[in-house]
């Protein structure tokens, strides 16, 4: 480009005000949209994480019994409704346990490799389960076995967790055993001795939050119905394409053998897609809303370069009626003023770059975000370079057409 | 005069509509998403019990020690066996032990199914600590802690399911199979956030509806509704009687403190308190106790959901960059008109004159602002349940203060941004500019 950047610049330096607020505004902009964009993705890329579950085919039930009963007696209760569901049409398995993956909330425990060891080696969510476990959520073997049916016991929330024998994650092993094969192994759960008995490919824990985030696959599936006066969870694989019809007889069925039982409105019945979308709602309306966000200031700032850069247009039209009158083309003209706001735009790219880090450096001192990819930082230079040029086009057009004949008026 | 420059402003700001409509869709915007953040903010940042948030703390003890306490604090609940102890030492004028229960209610009629009904299990000074206001009867009193009586204080919604919303004290509610003996029912109560339960509630939850004594409902197995947590190197117990008197932390507890001596009083027995258990054996390490406020115990507990901070700092920040935005318009509309200022200079008119022309043009700009930015908070305030749980976006409304509010901060962020913009406005020359047209 054979464009003198002297005469604009001091052009600009005439003219301060204008360039500053320009500059000033694509700095701000330029902060807020590589954070915001950035957020989006964090949010995002949760969101088609697979639990390891055979999503689709399964929905889950909140059981919470009424009146009082014996440790007991809940369980025989649960038995009798683990059949009932069984015998349902359209149903392939049942299971029960105290969580599923994605609920928000259940039971962590410390895991630790040697019995004196003094801090855990990793945290990991513990889900209980029957002979069933496995088969109905559709988990995938990978190394081991399932549980046999004999070595499922029955234990209350206060009671010790002791299994003899636990099935863990791919994810849980590789923590604990850098690859080296985990089934046989034993690993201390709540302080006492377990054998590794298998290991699934993939489980996700309860909770998607971020503080989980490190033992998010990190699972431990113990051998035991937990019975508790204030519930279970009964989790159902339906044939395809049952999965509507399963989930609407299924109230029916259970309360038609023992009514004495509640289904939370809101959270009684959910099909694992409900599940998976309570989840994540907060991410989706975040990355909603950062989108938004960045689309109206992406508007707001290109307003904002075309009104500008047309003022200055209408400032100078007598200097480009001059600078054509001695030979500049209609090009040059044009050129000038991109050039010029190439000039302003990166400007204030360098200091949006150093805000943008900023914010980003208080977001992860505030609240653990990750620190701001580079990709997205170029991403939103380059955006900004090209939304100054296009802003800026069409006033640097229309100074195009100031004819020479404009340099003869007074002024 | 000022209305002369009213009309002045507004048949300006008509004839040049594009760049109008823009500088009040900047502001509008900006001031829409600061004021739906801010009301969202400002649910959860409030002070739920401002009448006696100094007044109300939450005793701490590290029952975990060094190594396996998170960052040097103690855990956020007691155990069993320190809640008890802090109970009947009664260092405090008021102190109440609470935590989460859920129960199976039984309707009077028949054939109604059983509902849950969630709520507290807790002591007497719970009602007058909390200020709870009572439509009918009141709560039990010392001996009804004792007593281990089968008594419930029920909430409105509950009074209103079972009894018709009648006065319902002294009747009989039927939950988990045990007869309670009404004895209040407590108006629409649900501090925002529910700064008495932060370790078992996320803050926002629908208003609990049933409260029985503590004592009986630990007597009766009624199981917590809320967390439990162990940690990692205490004993746990192998059944309900062991788990009861070991280190498992779930029961939260609030002492009202009426004066610093008396604060300064808690904190040394609390301190004694963890001392004696150091030699008793049971502590292996130096006291580790807190007493924090409400407003601490909030602060410490990040009662204000992450997703509210982010949105209001990028709310703002979106704020700025229409402001600056505006500055620039403002100057492009303002210095475009040149040649009338130099008129209107050379006829006579004042600095001061044009200042005030100016700045209310600028006015009239941020009044129409306003105007959108209150229309598209009032569309905000439909899409915030996208972004916060619903629990908190229900709290959130348009009310008046915030439609002034808003209309206030539109004004004022304009014409402040109006100044630079006016100031060079007011230099125009009025000669020079007579002679360059």
């Amino acid at each position: 480009m054979d464009m003198q950047v002297g005469p604009i610049l001091s052009a600009l330096r005439r003219h301060k005000a204008g360039a500053v607020l320009i500059a000033l505004q694509v700095a701000l902009t330029l902060a807020i949209l590589c954070n915001a964009l950035f957020i989006v993705h964090q949010r995002l890329s949760h969101l088609s994480e697979p639990t390891g579950l055979d999503e689709a085919n399964i929905f889950v039930i909140q059981n919470e019994w009424a009146g009082k009963a014996s440790y007991a007696q809940l369980d025989a209760e649960a038995r009798a409704d683990l059949e009932v569901l069984r015998r349902l049409p359209g149903v392939a398995d049942v299971t029960t346990s105290n969580s599923y993956p994605l609920r928000g909330a259940g039971w962590d425990d410390g895991i630790r490799l040697r019995p004196g060891q003094l801090t855990d080696t990793t945290g990991a969510t513990v889900y209980f389960a029957d002979e069933h476990f496995v088969r109905t959520l559709g988990l995938k073997l990978v190394a081991g076995r399932d549980f046999r049916a004999g070595e499922i016991g029955v234990m209350a929330a206060q009671d010790r967790l002791d299994p003899a024998q636990v099935i863990i994650t791919r994810a849980l092993a590789d923590t604990l055993f850098h690859g080296d094969g985990a089934v046989g192994r034993t690993l201390y759960l709540a302080g006492n001795p377990a054998t590794i008995v298998g290991v699934v490919e993939r489980l996700q824990a309860q909770s998607v939050a971020r503080w989980a985030a490190d033992f998010a696959h990190r699972v431990v599936i113990v051998p035991r119905r937990l019975t508790s006066t204030l519930g279970t969870y009964y989790i159902v694989r339906t044939h395809p394409g049952q999965l509507a019809a399963a989930m609407r007889a299924a109230p029916a069925a259970l309360v038609a053998r023992n009514p004495r039982r509640m289904f939370d409105p809101r959270m009684g019945v959910l099909s694992f897609a409900q599940v998976r979308e309570r989840a994540y709602e907060s991410d989706r309306g975040m990355a909603t809303l950062m989108g938004v966000i960045s689309a109206v200031l992406l508007a707001i700032t290109a307003a904002g370069i075309v009104g500008v850069t047309s003022f200055r247009v209408g400032q100078r039209r007598r200097q480009i009626g001059v600078r054509r009158a001695l030979g500049a083309t209609r090009r040059d003209i044009v050129r000038y003023f991109l050039v010029e706001n190439l000039l302003v735009s990166g400007g204030g790219i360098l200091l949006g770059v150093l805000l943008a880090l900023a914010m980003n450096l208080w977001l992860i001192l505030r609240f653990g975000m990750q620190g701001l990819s580079p990709t997205y930082l170029a991403a939103g230079v380059a955006v900004l370079l090209l939304l100054g040029q296009a802003a800026a086009l069409a006033p640097a057009l229309r100074a195009s057409r100031v004819p020479p004949v404009e340099a003869t008026r007074a002024g | 005069m000022f209305v002369h420059y009213l009309q002045l402003g507004l048949g300006s700001l008509r004839r040049n509509p594009l760049l109008t409509a823009l500088m009040v869709m900047s502001i509008g915007f900006g001031v829409a998403a600061s004021m739906v953040t801010y009301a969202v903010f400002r649910v959860v940042s409030g002070d739920p019990i401002p009448q006696k948030s100094s007044r109300l703390f939450v005793p701490q003890l590290d029952n975990r020690g060094p190594r396996y306490n998170r960052n040097g604090e103690p855990p956020d609940a007691l155990t069993y066996t320190d809640a008890m102890a802090l109970m009947q030492a009664r260092r405090a004028p008021r102190q109440t032990m609470l935590y989460q229960v859920g129960l199976s209610v039984m309707p009077q009629q028949p054939g109604r199914l059983p509902f849950k009904a969630l709520g507290y299990a807790t002591f007497a000074d719970f009602f007058p600590m909390f200020d709870v206001p009572f439509l009918y009867g009141r709560g039990w009193n010392a001996d009804g802690d004792e007593a281990r009586a089968p008594v419930v204080v029920i909430g409105r919604q509950l009074n209103q399911r079972l009894f018709g919303g009648t006065d319902s004290v002294g009747r009989t509610v039927v939950m988990d199979d045990q007869a309670y003996r009404v004895a209040g029912v407590i108006d629409d109560w649900n501090p925002q956030p529910r700064f008495f339960d932060m370790f078992s509630s996320n803050g926002y939850a629908d208003p609990p509806q049933i409260f029985v004594p503590f004592n009986f409902a630990v007597a009766a197995g009624i199981e917590t509704y809320g967390n439990n947590s162990c940690g990692s190197g205490g004993k746990r117990g192998s059944d309900r009687e062991s788990w009861l008197r070991g280190e498992c932390v779930w029961v939260s507890p609030w002492v009202e403190l009426d004066d610093a001596a008396q604060v300064q009083g808690y904190r040394s027995f609390l301190e004694g308190y963890a001392r004696r258990l150091r030699e008793a054996g049971r502590f292996g390490w130096a006291p580790n106790v807190r007493l924090r406020d409400v407003r601490q115990w909030l602060d410490y507990r990040g009662a204000v959901p992450p997703e509210s901070r982010i949105a209001l700092a990028v709310a703002i920040g979106f704020f700025m960059i229409c402001l600056v935005n505006t500055i620039g318009l403002l100057l492009a509309k303002f210095l475009r008109r040149a040649p009338e200022i130099g008129v209107r200079r050379a006829l006579g008119a004042s600095r001061r004159d044009i200042y005030l022309q100016f700045l209310a043009e600028a006015g009239m700009v941020g009044l129409a602002g306003g105007a959108l930015g209150v229309l598209l908070t009032g569309v905000g305030m439909f899409g915030i349940g996208l972004v916060f749980q619903p629990q908190i976006a229900r709290l959130a409304h348009l009310d008046l203060r915030l439609v002034a509010l808003s209309l206030a901060v539109a004004i004022a962020a304009t014409v402040l941004a109006a100044f630079y913009p006016t100031w060079r406005a007011a230099q125009v020359q009025p000669a020079w500019q007579l002679k360059s047209n």
